[in-house]
């Protein structure tokens, strides 16, 4: 079978990693780093992903794509409030986010899937073969709409998703591998924009999540802008100057936030500067560890409420909890590991890199699938209960939150009246009672053969996969017979946009080569030119006049070419010059081997 | 036009199935012995079947869950990748079906209502008046909740209502407790039951009424669990 790598599409950063002879190992870079950032830049060379897009995050703040993971399986409105901290611009289209960029628009899995690929990239180049399965990981609270963004990411990415794992269960293969670890461990992952946390029982190699709670939109993000907001307002009182009509002085205060935060968690006290507009000079601030607390403090509360919750859907108490592991870079907060620790009353195990530890779980699930590990099994949950619209707007619970997956649950339906032709269901997610306050995640029409009101029994099949997405299926009970059902999702892509997305992701491919080619042809062109230019100087009076006119009639139709966009017809004229040139740089080499043998005697140069 | 097919002729007598895959008669458990291919899990097998044990009530919860994980490690479809896209599916279709039976069971309440559904069918009636010896005390707290919700929350006088709705919960509560705790003794009678063979009129008398009084039970804990969930939602 062939290598399935394992992926953790992360908001900041990503990572891809292997099983090697047993040991899973992240994939570093030419550059020996193992983290890619997950940002996306369209410059004048084409896009670019990792650290050289994070480069243009100030340069280039609108055309410079940062936490695409936020808007993964969202619609614009779920977004409307943090809108102002984005630089680019997004719109909607069929309920999906689309990111303008010169005047042609992006989902957010076709974001997402450039990332993807540049991990592909990464690991054939390291493993020497090429890559098409993956494994990728996802918070363990992302809902339906949420997973299958990533899948389809992946698909446009060119690789077979063959498992969408939960990022802190990915955290406890990991654990468990290395620690044997039997008994009830809580998983508290904290990253860059999603908040989760998970209680599992580990026995004999059986790792079963008993509950999963979370927030899908509460990270290291939040943090920094809380950082940020404090300096803006500080700037604003001081300068009486809006920061926020700057763009790419935002992205240098994010920054620059960020990496105040990370100072904070080893240092006391750090200080902040940053450049402002118009030549007002430079802004410098001091912050301190315990400012940073009091600043950020209501954010780390909010993720204590889902532990509890998760503890009392386990039918746990926190005493009971025999090991809790910190996941994410978030959780490299003092604070944060204060709380954890004052909540479950024993200090959290933080040994393996919490940058990394998804993305070894992931490899390491990754070689479950393909045979390679065969005592490990994870039996992981759904985060959030299933269900149907009812009559009355209310929401009727079909499969539970943290039901163990794949999971199904069989509904019947009938008509209501004579000669009825179709059913409207409309599938929801979430805890709330009605079903508007729940997520819609599809609609669809189930028909039905036209019958006395009563009469026909479709029975409809719901069933989670082990990837926590839904499949749906209908059958006639009374004839038997499979109905084919089409689902139209509510805040996705639908089949055929994905199939679009692949082939143009092919074609973006090849134009990419295409004008990588072309800059390169143009630039050899270019010093070709110069190089003619500086040997006609040189030696132009050593050839004949015939000489010197092909040259120059070669070298105008070089230019001229360079100017084209034939790759092919600049690379022509390039060798046509170069033959033609030839003659010239034979007697420059003659001459200069005279020059340099004037005045020297015969016994000097043998 | 509404004549019906002539219908297959099925071998009733027939012990065994087929497999799905070389038609040859099945002998293994999940596995076809002759091609060893996954195999469905039956619609007629119940969740006792399911995870290997007798149908009976009292159920050692070690033993539940270590058939449920030696189970998960046939079904998983982890361990299906690579087969073909009928034996995945089945895989797929057999976890499934392992996994409600596993919560079906692991919950007492859940595993009684679902041997009543067995054995008598469809029991699963909701009680849409309080039981008798509540009457009074659902009457009168339902006229309480009503004055609740009318009044605004912070007046003396549902500060004091909010203290007796407190002490009511409380109660209900406790009441709830009573009845899953007589379960236990329930199961174990039903239990002796089926272990006695063969089968007189005084058993079957005592089968009746075990059936009869597990049903009570559940029904009035489901609604007595209904009027805690809508107190708890209207006190908070």
């Amino acid at each position: 079978m062939a290598r399935i790598v394992g992926i953790d599409l992360g908001t900041t950063n990503s990572l891809i990693a292997y099983m090697n002879n047993g040991v899973p190992c992240v994939i570093p870079g030419p550059d020996g780093r193992t983290m890619v950032p997950s940002v996306v830049a369209l410059t004048q060379q084409g896009l670019v992903v990792g650290d050289e897009a994070k480069a243009h995050l100030i340069r280039n703040p609108s055309r410079t794509i940062y936490s695409i993971k936020r808007f993964m399986g969202k619609a614009l409105a779920d977004v409307q409030e943090e809108l102002a901290y984005f630089p680019y611009t997004l719109t909607e289209q069929g309920g999906v986010i689309r990111i303008q960029l010169n005047g042609k628009t992006y989902s957010p899995p076709q974001i997402s899937a450039m990332i993807l690929k540049e991990l592909k990239q990464r690991a054939e180049a390291y493993l020497q073969e090429e890559i098409t399965k993956a494994v990728i990981t996802v918070p363990a609270y992302f809902n339906d709409s949420q997973r299958q963004a990533t899948k389809d990411a992946g698909l446009i990415a060119g690789l077979d998703v063959l498992r969408i794992i939960n990022e802190p269960t990915a955290a406890s293969l990991a654990y468990g591998l290395q620690q044997k670890t039997q008994g009830m461990i809580a998983v508290y992952d904290f990253g860059g924009g999603t908040f989760d946390i998970s209680i599992l029982k580990l026995k004999n190699g059986i790792f079963e999540v008993l509950a999963t709670n979370g927030d899908t939109h509460l990270g290291g993000d939040d943090i920094d802008r809380r950082i940020a907001d404090w300096l803006l307002d500080d700037i604003h009182s001081t300068y009486g100057l809006d920061l926020r009509s700057y763009p790419d002085h935002m992205q240098a205060l994010r920054l620059e936030a960020e990496r105040a935060k990370i100072r904070l968690s080893d240092e006391v006290k750090t200080s902040l500067s940053l450049d402002l507009p118009n030549g007002r000079g430079r802004f410098t601030r001091e912050l301190t560890r315990s400012h940073l607390e009091s600043l950020v403090a209501d954010i780390i509360e909010r993720t204590l409420t889902p532990c509890r919750a998760a503890l009392k859907d386990a039918r746990l108490t926190a005493d009971q909890i025999d090991e809790v592991v910190l996941v994410g870079g978030s959780t490299r907060m003092p604070l944060v590991r204060r709380r954890v620790q004052e909540l479950f009353g024993k200090e959290p195990h933080c040994h393996l890199n919490p940058d990394e530890v998804v993305a070894l779980g992931a490899a390491i699930q990754a070689d479950i699938l393909s045979g390679g590990t065969t005592d490990m099994l994870l039996l992981d949950v759904t985060p959030l209960s299933l269900g149907i619209e009812t009559m009355g707007g209310v929401m009727s619970c079909l499969i539970p939150r943290n039901t163990t997956i794949p999971a199904s649950a069989k509904e019947l339906f009938t008509t209501y009246v004579d000669g009825q032709t179709g059913v409207d269901i409309h599938i929801l997610q979430g805890e709330r009672e009605l079903a508007k306050d729940n997520r819609s995640l599809a609609r669809f029409r189930l028909k039905v053969p036209p019958l006395p009101a009563g009469v026909p029994r479709i029975e409809v099949t719901f069933l989670i996969d082990a990837n926590g997405i839904l499949h749906v299926t209908a059958k006639d009970v009374r004839t038997g017979q499979q109905h084919s059902i089409d689902v139209k999702p509510s805040y996705g892509l639908s089949e055929a946009e994905v199939e679009r997305m692949i082939e143009e992701s092919f074609k973006f491919a090849n134009e990419d080569v295409a004008s990588r080619k072309l800059i390169e042809a143009r630039l050899d062109a270019g010093s070709l030119l110069s190089a003619t230019e500086k040997a006609l100087a040189q030696g132009g009076h050593l050839v004949t006049e015939e000489v010197l006119t092909a040259i120059r009639t070669a070298a105008a139709a070089l230019a001229q070419a360079k100017e084209g966009d034939s790759v092919q017809a600049i690379r022509t004229h390039m060798a046509n010059l170069e033959q033609v040139a030839q003659a010239l740089s034979i007697a420059l080499m003659e001459d200069s081997l005279k020059q340099g043998l004037e005045g020297k005697r015969l016994s000097d140069i043998t | 036009m509404n004549q019906q097919p002539p219908s297959k002729s099925r071998n009733v007598g027939m012990a065994r199935s087929m497999c799905w895959h070389c038609q040859s008669e099945l002998t293994g458990e999940y596995f076809c012995e002759r091609c060893v291919k996954i195999q469905p899990v039956s619609k007629d097998t119940d969740y006792f079947t399911c995870l290997g044990l007798p149908r009976r009530l009292t159920i050692d919860p070690a033993v539940l869950e270590a058939n449920y994980y030696e189970r998960s490690r046939t079904f998983h479809p982890d361990f299906y990748l690579n087969k073909t896209e009928a034996e995945r599916a089945i895989s797929l279709a057999n976890a499934a079906t392992l996994n409600t039976a596993y919560r079906t069971l692991k919950d007492p309440v859940q595993r009684a209502e679902y041997l009543l559904d067995l054995e008598a069918g469809a029991v699963k009636t909701i009680r849409t008046s309080p039981p008798d010896d509540l009457f009074e005390e659902i009457l009168e707290l339902q006229e309480m909740l009503d004055t609740y919700r009318a009044e605004p929350p912070a007046s003396e006088q549902n500060q004091q209502l909010l203290a007796r709705l407190q002490h009511k919960r409380e109660s209900l509560e406790r009441r709830q407790q009573e009845l899953e705790q007589e379960l236990p003794q329930l199961f174990a009678e039903w239990d002796a039951l089926q272990d006695q063979t063969p089968e007189d009129d005084q058993s079957r008398l005592e089968r009746d009424r075990v059936l009869k009084r597990m049903r009570e039970i559940l029904s009035n804990r489901t609604y007595i669990k209904n009027i805690l969930n809508d107190l708890i939602d209207s006190i908070g």
